[in-house]
């Protein structure tokens, strides 16, 4: 097999070549003959009751087609929460149905009431403009706090807000709070994860079509997953038959979490494309993509650590109050409880956790997962309290996190907030950071910093993750109303290519470069042979597709069970050919061969006999080369790492530059190093972004204040550093074939704590007493911070 | 309706557009030249940056009909004569310079027209030179080392990708 595509290579991407020259395949590239247009009527108000709604005037106006409100749906299921969690007193959570347009009552800015069919999108615009929509504004509900009094309500019928109440471990509560109360010193922490919207450069799309004469529907969506997609429209909303409707997700823009979920646009250009027997596009502008794309994070957390005299960590307790929006989107009750509670013991060994996650409905834009997804929040929040402990203890934070760590001889180590992780070396990563980051040039750079007036401080970081998500058998007992295995099938074609259709779907991972690696080495083929098939339901077995880092630890672990199985007939089609039993028969570099002879068929002769059995022995062995196999994974995996950040803070205006930025991540081995340290950037500049840039404002009657790239401060090419990447320090992990982790978050889980660790040493350094800024550490925040120290 | 008529990728091409048809629309809806994006209502992604008469122009920005008679140059025109990739396109390649691809194709029209104006840029005019053009997805890192080496200079001291 060519060393240069085999794992561990860095090819080029071949996916490059069409979206550097124009021609990849977006979405709203895709125009259909005779496509009509959609364009939503959405709320200007937070919270209201839908009065009436007169369509008469829109209706009569050029071109329009047709106009739906929420009237039409009222029979038409609801878009539901994929996890069903339960609160501390074993209530279920609070489930209000998610309607394809709003029904009664619109619940955020940007709620969809209605929408217009035109034929063209500028008369479906004017139409809009034409609709009269009586509706009575009611108080917003925007706070957390004063949502959970409850005087004014999101859903008439949850008179709380709140969604759940949720305890973890809840058996070690009483025990937890017992250690903090005798600890000999508890550190305390008030903060917020601030709320953030992903912003994908490409906005949603979706276009519909509908073949009447067999009742067939195909779907054309900005998608991370679209089996899930199609499994939600049918089985939850629409109920379209799963073999009536084809979702396609061709070239995706980005999604970083906000095109896991499916919305309501994708069932009404169904609908509309039914009824009107014609297609149906909708696009979405960036104004609504700020309205309606889930948000991330938006977190209100008090975390306190408990230690002993030498700095051992007693107990985490966290309360932590989570914003869901108005609505649940389909990984919101997840993302608080499972994809954070479970990781609050983070890289230590601390006997007892306890979280406690009230989740909270308010009138906003629903929330859910974005890239890291409740990770970032446990990580965020652990590092931080870390990083005052020491402080307050007088003790070096990398000391400090150092004598807690898990030590490469306790693995598996069960860790206190119930996870069972199974491989790492946190001492290792972090010897690995100060070789990187430089730490013993860290004076001289401070001392030249303050020769220019500046501060300088140097933040560090330890983080875990949980990612290849995940086994179906622990996510079912914790809720997950899907399992989370991923398929693939792996096709030789008789002239020795081969097709690979994958349930995981690439929109910016570079799956159709690094998942042949992993064929071509297995098979010892050249990777160029090899084509991954993504994206279309029609064309794959199933697949639950791209989040939370799990593409090659699931989806990749099913490729190398379907190229197993391809070897193990390969082999049987091979004794047959060299006329010896399947035992006897040794396959190595692409090349059956007889034990001990040197009779040899190759890879590409056995294809071809596959396909032409005229002398098979027809009882033993199947025509064809094609093999399917679905993978559930025995556990999470674990990546893990070490990052260190330097900031000059100038202290006259509060601005923050990051000068430098280190992370150095165990994810196990790696597939493709160039791919992966890509992800690991784009991670950091998302959280580079969160730490000093990024926030979303509603005021208090819920209006988006910052809807707009005018307004919205999104990472620029000037805002960021470079940035020394390193995974040179990976420990396979234990239980997927590949031995990998997954390296899509680590970046923005990393990063957040690290910048502000660093700003909060740099005021330090100036003699400033400000011990937490909350995110985004603006010049604004900043500056207020000095003033008040 | 009002007929236009311009040369996109040296072909002339002609149309009718309304007096509010964006230059993006008419690339996009009418040509079918969809390696032109839009990312944002703004003018601030920078995904939809084409050259007109030679300058980079963000097309969500202009009215097809300001683009009369004018000299068009978008992404699908930009490789080699043999469909290669030209220099700025290959360097991006090589450098790991794109993830989704979305912001691409206006990061290569922005690169194009930095490097007509200044062939040999410091990192920091790199990074001030994009500063109308968003990537969500890579940092930015690979970009400005791919357009660095675009420009022909060295950039092995930039950390690898
Ligand atoms: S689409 Fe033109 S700048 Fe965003
Ligand atoms: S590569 Fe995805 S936005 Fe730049």
């Amino acid at each position: 097999m060519p060393k240069d595509t085999g794992i561990g290579a860095a090819p080029k991407r071949r996916e490059d070549v069409r979206f550097l020259t124009g021609t990849g395949q977006y979405s709203d590239d895709i125009s259909l003959v005779n496509q009509a247009s959609a364009v939503f009527a959405r709320s200007n108000v937070a919270n209201g009751v839908i009065k009436s709604i007169d369509t008469t005037a829109a209706a009569a106006m050029p071109g329009v087609l047709a106009i739906f409100t929420g009237e039409d749906f009222v029979e038409v299921g609801g878009n539901p929460a994929g996890w069903l969690i339960n609160s501390r007193d074993g209530e279920p959570m609070k489930e209000p149905k998610r309607p394809v347009l709003a029904h009664g009552k619109v619940r955020h800015v940007g709620d969809a009431y209605a929408a217009v069919i035109a034929e063209t999108v500028e008369q479906a615009k004017d139409a809009v403009e034409a609709i009269e929509a009586d509706i009575e504004e009611l108080p917003a509900v925007i706070n957390m706090k004063d949502a959970l009094a409850g005087s004014n309500y999101v859903h008439d019928e949850i008179e709380t807000n709140q969604c759940f109440d949720w305890g973890w471990i809840e058996d070690n509560r009483a025990a937890t709070d017992e250690a903090i109360k005798n600890a000999h010193h508890v550190t305390t922490l008030d903060l917020v994860n601030n709320r953030l919207v992903p912003n994908a450069m490409e906005p949603r799309c979706s276009m519909a079509n509908y073949n009447a004469a067999m009742n067939e529907y195909t779907l054309y969506t900005t998608s991370q997953n679209p089996h899930l997609t199609r499994l939600l429209i049918s089985a939850f909303v629409l109920g379209i038959p799963e073999n009536k409707l084809t979702v396609i997700a061709p070239d995706v823009g980005g999604g970083f979490g906000s095109k896991i979920y499916h919305y309501g646009e994708e069932a009404l250009v169904l609908a509309a494309a039914k009824k009107l027997k014609r297609p149906v596009k909708w696009t979405s502008d960036r104004t609504e993509a700020f309205l309606t794309d889930a948000h991330g994070r938006d977190h209100v957390t008090t975390i306190e650590l408990a230690m002993d005299k030498e700095g051992n960590f007693l107990a985490f307790r966290t309360e932590t109050m989570a914003n869901v929006g108005a609505y649940l989107s389909n990984f919101s009750t997840a993302t608080p409880t499972f994809l954070h509670g479970t990781l609050m013991a983070g890289n230590y060994t601390v006997p007892l956790v306890y979280v406690n996650v009230k989740a909270v409905f308010t009138n906003t834009a629903p929330v859910d997962a974005y890239r890291g997804a409740g990770r970032p929040e446990a990580t965020y929040s652990i590092e931080r309290v870390i990083d005052k402990a020491a402080r307050e203890i007088g003790m070096d934070p990398i000391e400090l996190r150092r004598k807690n760590f898990v030590k490469p001889d306790q693995y598996p180590f069960g860790s206190a907030a119930g996870l069972e992780y199974d491989s790492g070396n946190y001492d290792a990563l972090m010897d690995k950071m100060e070789d990187v980051a430089d730490l013993a040039g860290f004076d001289a750079r401070r001392a030249a910093s303050e020769a220019k007036g500046l501060l300088r401080g140097r933040g560090v970081n330890a983080y875990i993750e949980a990612c290849g998500i995940a086994p179906s058998n622990l996510v079912g007992i914790l809720g997950s109303r899907v399992g989370l295995y991923d398929a693939s099938t792996v096709r030789v074609n008789a002239t020795g290519n081969i097709s690979v259709m994958v349930g995981a779907h690439s929109h910016g991972q570079g799956h159709e470069t690094a998942f042949p690696q992993i064929v071509a080495e297995l098979l010892g083929v050249d990777a160029a042979s090899v084509d991954i098939v993504h994206g279309d339901t029609s064309k794959i077995p199933f697949g639950m597709g791209t989040y939370g880092s799990r593409s090659l630890a699931v989806c990749g672990s099913a490729i190398v069970r379907a190229t197993e199985k391809i070897i193990v007939k390969a082999k049987k089609i091979a004794a047959h050919m060299l006329e010896i039993t399947d035992s006897e028969v040794e396959f190595n570099d692409g090349v059956f061969s007889a034990v001990g002879t040197n009779k040899t068929v190759s890879f590409g002769d056995v294809a071809l006999k596959a396909y032409i059995p005229h002398d098979f022995p027809i009882d033993a062995i199947e025509p064809g080369l094609e093999e399917t196999a679905f993978y559930d994974p025995a556990n999470f995996t674990y990546p893990s790492g070490a990052y260190c950040c330097e900031v000059e803070v100038d202290p006259e205006t509060g601005k923050v530059t990051v000068e430098r930025m280190t992370a150095v991540d165990d994810f196990g081995n790696i597939v493709n190093p160039m791919i992966v340290t890509g992800q690991v950037h784009g991670g950091l500049g998302q959280g580079i972004g969160q730490a000093l840039l990024e926030n979303t404002v509603y005021d208090e009657t819920g209006q988006l204040l910052n809807a707009s790239y005018m307004d919205y401060t999104m990472p620029r090419a000037d805002d960021l550093p470079f940035y020394a990447v390193d995974h040179s320090q990976g420990t396979a992990c234990t239980h997927n074939p590949l031995g990998v982790k997954g390296c899509g978050e680590a970046g923005a889980i990393g990063s957040p704590p690290t910048v502000v660790n660093a700003v909060i040493d740099a005021l330090q350094s100036g003699g400033n007493n400000v011990t937490h800024i909350d995110m985004p550490v603006s010049p604004l925040n900043v500056w207020t911070a000095i003033q008040n120290a | 309706m009002t007929k236009v008529t311009m040369t996109v990728n040296g072909k002339a091409v002609s149309g009718t557009v309304e007096g509010r048809t964006l230059l993006t629309s008419f690339l996009r809806e009418d040509l079918h030249l969809t390696g032109t994006h839009v990312g944002c209502d703004t003018s601030q992604c920078g995904a939809c940056v084409v050259h007109v008469n030679g300058k980079a122009v963000k097309s969500c920005t202009m009215f097809a009909i300001e683009a009369d008679g004018a000299e068009v140059s978008t992404i699908e025109g930009q490789a080699n004569e043999d469909g290669s990739l030209n220099a700025i396109q290959a360097a991006f390649q090589e450098h790991h310079g794109l993830q989704c691809g979305f912001c691409t194709p206006g990061m290569v029209m922005t690169a194009a027209s930095l490097l007509k104006e200044n062939p040999k840029p410091t990192v920091d005019e790199v990074r001030n030179h994009l500063e109308g053009n968003l990537c969500r997805c890579t940092g930015y890192h690979n970009i400005i080392k791919a357009i660095m080496a675009a420009s022909g200079q060295d950039v092995s001291a930039i950390a690898a990708e």
